[in-house]
């Protein structure tokens, strides 16, 4: 704490909460075009707005923190939680004020003991000095936050499953309409934003909606935690300015490919973000131009395919999660996957036909274009592709 | 019967959360902290203290991967066998794991000592292959790491 508050921590929620009304928060969030670093991308200040405020909304309001970092190959957030906890007890802090939240709830997954450790003691001290609790720095705004260790399930990171899952039933996820700002955890307005995006709100009350827009290099504002892995020469996380190029960041910041190995593919953004190849390495990694590309920027950690590494092995690798991980509520899911993992699993075993290829589900004419079908049409409810 | 610790630790959660039914998973935790497992007598006793039945919480308990309804060994051993991982060589961790402790994954060495399970990604996969040990996290891993590794656990 005592390091976070001589870096200028807890500056911004001061700022807010002395000079700025919830709305003028929320503009400035607007302004900033920060758009969610969970993975879909949407946007943040805009998703704060959707929250009834007023005489008439009812309470109590909630603000869910998703800490689930579950999908594969993401590792973007343990840093945030294990590194800098107050950073994002702050930032979590001062999108309460904007939304008129009473209650918040941390959802870190099961695994992440180390960032139970630190944020559970990081919210302690943030209520002993005053920052939590009744009238936050002698303001009218009262804040409770706690600590939620969830049990480990992939679907607890898709944001309406996780909200049963934190009333305490399985996390299957809800269908939508009503979205949580208008009836979420216990049917009452809730808010669901992940770790990286609330880290980012200090700095934006801080230093300014411009200032903020203009350290990125492409239209969505801010920097983005990039990550590689694979066989690359140093994997790693990466804070950068919002779409700096792939190749860049593969190159420069990961050290390129390791020797005796070649690039072939990577997934930009976790195990549900589909195939780029190298036609797609000068692209900057933000969320309009990955999408225009036919994948989705996702989280940003980018997995590496090499020419060593078996890609149908890779795409058992990951259906096999998939088929494992999903709640199995609807059909496509618990059915479809469970076929596109068996048909993996044969041609990884030399027993593949040709037939295959033609047969449903895999119309599609080349390995890599075989991830977006499942995705979207046989995962249509993988957390990343929430709002 | 729960016992008084158990009792008062799940009890210390009720102010958190506005229904007793939401503390379903924090209940099974604890439990399962203390007697390294969740047996059945466990969940009428948890189920009676939340007001949910034994099958609604026999549905949460078996829906989340941490949630243990077998016995399991004095350590449980997790080894990340997703995507990044994959590439960076775990199938080898894990046939080197097998051989080594002469037990398949799901299942627990005869002396009792480990559990082998395979785990969803751990997010360390910049320092893939990974695997956890009951809390701790074990990173850049090859099987002559692993070897040594696993010494410190006898």
């Amino acid at each position: 704490m005592r390091a976070y508050d001589r870096a200028g921590g807890y500056q911004a929620l001061r700022k807010a909460l002395q000079s700025m009304t919830p709305a003028e928060v929320i503009d400035e969030v607007k302004a900033s075009a920060l758009r969610g670093r969970g993975g879909a991308g949407f946007p943040t200040g805009l998703k704060w707005s959707f929250v009834p405020t007023g005489k008439n909304a009812r309470r109590p309001t909630y603000l869910v923190v998703n800490a689930d970092e579950m999908e594969p190959g993401t590792f973007k957030d343990r840093y945030l939680l294990e590194g800098d906890p107050h950073q994002l007890i702050e930032g979590a802090i001062i999108a309460g004020y904007a939304t008129g939240t009473d209650v918040a709830y941390v959802f870190l997954r099961g695994e992440y003991k180390r960032a139970g450790q630190r944020v559970s003691s990081a919210i302690a001290e943030a209520y002993e000095i005053g920052y939590l609790g009744r009238n936050i720095l002698g303001s009218s705004y009262s804040l409770n936050m706690y600590l939620h260790m969830s049990a480990g399930r992939y679907m607890c990171g898709e944001e309406t499953g996780m909200l049963n899952a934190l009333e305490g039933k399985r996390a299957n996820p809800r269908s939508k309409p009503p979205f949580p700002p208008v009836a979420g955890l216990w049917g009452k307005p809730t808010t669901v934003n992940n770790v990286e995006t609330l880290c980012n709100v200090p700095h934006i009350i801080s230093h300014g909606a411009s200032w903020f827009r203009n350290l990125s290099r492409t239209k969505d504002g801010g920097t983005k935690l990039y990550g590689a892995s694979g066989k690359v020469k140093q994997p790693g996380l990466w804070e950068l300015p919002m779409g700096t190029p792939i190749r860049e960041i593969l190159e420069e910041h990961a050290g390129g490919m390791r020797d005796g190995v070649r690039f072939r593919g990577l997934l930009p953004g976790g195990a549900s973000t589909d195939f780029l190849t190298e036609e797609h390495l000068d692209l900057p990694m933000d969320f309009n131009e990955v999408q225009k590309a036919g994948s989705r920027m996702g989280t940003g950690t980018m997995i590496v395919l090499d020419d060593q590494t078996c890609p149908v092995g890779m795409l058992w690798n990951l259906e096999h999660f998939f088929a494992q991980e999903s709640c199995g509520w609807c059909t496509p899911c618990w059915s479809g996957l469970a076929w596109v993992e068996r048909i993996l699993n044969a041609m990884e075993e030399g027993h593949g036909q040709p037939a295959t290829w033609r047969s449903s589900p895999f119309k599609q004419s080349s390995w890599h274009r075989v991830t977006p079908f499942v995705r979207s049409h046989l995962v249509p409810r993988s957390p990343s592709r929430a709002h | 019967m729960l016992s008084e610790e158990e009792r008062r630790e799940i009890e210390a959660e009720f102010p958190h959360y506005p229904t007793r039914q939401a503390l379903s998973i924090d209940a099974l935790r604890i439990v399962q902290k203390h007697r390294g497992w969740v047996p059945d007598e466990a969940l009428d006793d948890i189920g009676e203290l939340l007001g949910m039945s034994r099958s609604d919480l026999d549905g949460v308990a078996t829906f989340y991967n941490l949630i243990f309804r077998k016995p399991v060994g004095k350590h449980v051993i997790y080894l990340c066998d997703r995507v990044s991982c994959w590439i960076m060589g775990c199938r080898q961790l894990g046939d080197h794991l097998t051989a080594r402790l002469s037990a398949q994954f799901g299942e627990t060495t005869v002396d009792g000592q480990f559990t082998l399970l395979p785990i969803v990604c751990l997010g360390a996969c910049d320092r893939a292959p990974v695997l956890m040990i009951d809390d701790d996290l074990h990173l850049d891993l090859d099987p002559a790491k692993l070897d040594a590794i696993l010494e410190h656990y006898r």
